[in-house]
């Protein structure tokens, strides 16, 4: 369906990657961690190695729970769009087929909240 | 003697009908198109406009009348609120947070409202309709007025209210309430009419007026109570008027039955997600509760509007597609929100705490299926590392929405330990909804939706700084020029109640008024 409008209706998105300063957007959220209310939103670059978002950003984002210090990420599952992902570390974002705003998130086996709420 | 000559009076319902249709005309030298040009492209068919019932018959000088004396009543009671101190006399400093939430995120609304009557009254060939939103739009701006006067005197007193309506425009929760009237001012005039006049103004209004006015008089708040009081006979005029544009279009033609069902299920679900943040109003931030969020929700939505939409079956309308998902949701929806502002406090205009031991109680007595299980231990947690002096404030910005624009908090219907994620693929970009809801209507209009003001999106493009802000200087606090760009002062106007100011002058004042210190 398309919008009803009195004359041609087409304008630019607002969030077009050409936006972010040479950066792309990517969502990321921890399953079964809901103390964190929503997955964080990100604005890196493209060339940004994946094990850096792991190691330099993830900790500021969500170490503030219990959990976090006791994640053993070689058995985390990944998740792109939903589906199984298996990033790999050492190459970059895009390298890992990652565009703008896609959105991952990982699993930590064992991990499931405060008193295993899920929180 | 003069003879007494029996002046020429006009009955009402003349009266009525000189005063509103007779003021009408017949253009004969532009064509109806030009004069209304908003009027066919919905795809809204009116055969016959003289068939619209006027819902209220009432003629502009009556109505200015009616309005007069209201006001001189209001005013009086405010004015006598303000001398006397009203605010000491509020049950709690924390319920304030709930008129900061209100002066922030509804009345603007009342104001754009406004506007949006003015406008669909202007593109309306009929005369009864045009009549009847020209008064909606003078209530409406007479609404945001006597708000932003009854609450000015909190704002004397305390924090987070100095710029409201800067703040409306770009405070990130708040492009939650304006998002959703923007959509609606922006759409075509039949389907504002649906959007607030019915969906809002009839199906929804009891849950949005009613618990922040109820909320006041349980909580001590005079002046926010009154103005309440003041409002009610307009918003029962308000409903008659929604309803009537229900019935006059499905009335009209039979294809405008399917347009009308789509805008009903938009709108419902579009105003359910407004109403979030009403359902952590209620449960959290009034100290003394009126009733539970979720009780509300049964009695005026499940009941009451189940009535309602059984009377429009007689029209071919069902009730919203939506409404099995939000009874799913009932349970859980004002603990995410308040979860939410727990979260983000640090960027918001009013102040977050965590409930006491009592409300806890209360909590798991209304809530007893999902309160105990999933909320009671995240917030035990939550007060234990508060107590150590570690209390959460997240500062990595959430991923919303692009309908709702609410950041993605809602779980998955039936399954409320797992975030609910939906995306789409729209030409080069992708989108992310909270809920199918969401998604089905960018879908139906993905061409509006692309152009959302995301307040996320616009902070990392770089928008939302004070002008003449570099970004790429070393030890560049985002967060901290965000906050001078929302003109929110940090560790005044944000944070947590307890180490808030707002808390110490309400203690210390009070103490004043009740003690000999």
């Amino acid at each position: 369906m398309a919008v009803a409008a009195i004359k041609a209706y087409d304008f630019p998105p607002a969030d077009s990657m050409d936006k972010f300063h040479g950066a792309q957007l990517l969502y990321i959220g921890w399953e079964d961690h809901l103390m964190f209310c929503a997955p964080f939103a990100f604005a890196f670059p493209p060339t940004m190695r994946f094990g850096d978002v792991v190691d330099g950003v993830l900790p500021g984002s969500f170490g503030y729970h219990p959990d976090f210090a006791r994640i053993d990420w070689t058995k985390a599952e990944w998740f792109k769009s939903g589906k199984p992902f298996a990033p790999d570390f050492d190459k970059s974002l895009a390298d890992n087929g990652l565009g703008h705003k896609d959105v991952i998130r990982f699993r930590t086996p064992g991990l499931t909240g405060i008193e295993g709420s899920c929180s | 003697m003069d003879m007494q000559v029996a002046k020429k009076k006009l009955g009402l319902k003349e009266r009525y009908a000189v005063m509103t249709r007779g003021l009408d005309w017949t253009p004969s030298y532009q064509k109806m198109e030009d004069i209304y040009p908003y009027v066919a492209y919905e795809g809204i068919k009116i055969h016959d406009w003289d068939k619209w019932e006027d819902p209220f018959r009432l003629t502009m000088d009556a109505y200015w009348k009616y309005q007069a004396e209201k006001e001189r009543k209001l005013y009086a009671i405010i004015d006598a609120f303000n001398q006397n101190n009203g605010h000491l006399n509020v049950t709690d400093a924390r319920y304030i947070n709930a008129v900061k939430l209100f002066i922030s995120g509804i009345s603007p609304l009342e104001y754009v409202a406004h506007r949006g009557f003015a406008h669909a009254g202007r593109a309306f060939p009929g005369p009864g309709p045009r009549v009847a939103c020209l008064m909606q739009s003078i209530d409406e701006i007479r609404h945001a007025q006597t708000q932003v006067h009854s609450i000015s005197n909190y704002n004397k007193y305390y924090n987070g209210m100095h710029d409201f309506h800067h703040a409306h425009d770009r405070v990130w929760f708040l492009s939650v309430p304006k998002s959703f009237f923007d959509d609606a001012l922006t759409a075509g005039p039949f389907e504002f009419m649906v959007a607030i006049g019915f969906s809002f103004e009839y199906v929804l209004t009891n849950l949005l007026f009613v618990p922040f006015v109820s909320g006041a008089a349980y909580n001590g708040d005079m002046g926010t109570m009154t103005f309440g009081f003041s409002a009610q006979s307009d918003e029962a005029r308000h409903m008659t008027l929604g309803l009537e544009v229900i019935k006059f279009i499905l009335e009209q033609d039979p294809a405008n039955v399917p347009i009308v069902q789509r805008w009903i299920d938009k709108w419902t679900w579009r105003g359910y997600r407004v109403l979030t943040l009403v359902a952590m109003m209620m449960d959290y931030m009034l100290p003394k509760r009126t009733m539970s969020w979720k009780e509300a929700w049964e009695i005026y939505f499940e009941e009451n509007g189940g009535a309602l939409f059984k009377d429009l079956a007689r029209y071919g309308i069902t009730m919203p597609k939506c409404a099995g998902q939000i009874a799913l949701e009932k349970d859980h929806l004002s603990h995410q929100a308040w979860s939410t502002f727990y979260n983000y406090a640090a960027a918001a205009n009013f102040h977050t705490w965590m409930p006491d031991d009592d409300e806890m109680k209360w909590l798991a007595s209304k809530y007893p299926d999902s309160f105990d299980k999933l909320y009671r231990p995240r917030y035990r947690f939550w007060r234990e590392q508060a107590a150590k002096g570690n209390r959460f404030y997240s500062k990595t910005l959430p991923m919303l929405c692009q309908v709702c624009q609410i950041p993605m908090v809602f779980t998955e219907p039936g399954e409320p330990t797992k975030t609910c994620y939906r995306e789409v693929d729209y030409r080069d970009d992708k989108y992310h909804f909270c809920s199918d809801h969401c998604k089905k209507i960018f879908e139906d209009e993905p061409e509006k939706y692309t152009q959302a003001w995301l307040p996320v999106h616009q902070i990392y493009q770089g928008n939302c700084f004070p002008e003449g802000t570099d970004p790429t200087v070393e030890g560049f606090d985002p967060l901290a020029e965000v906050l001078k760009f929302y003109n929110l002062e940090h560790g005044r106007d944000n944070l947590d109640f307890e180490i808030s100011e707002d808390r110490k002058n309400f203690a210390e004042w009070r103490g004043q008024a009740t003690r000999n210190i």
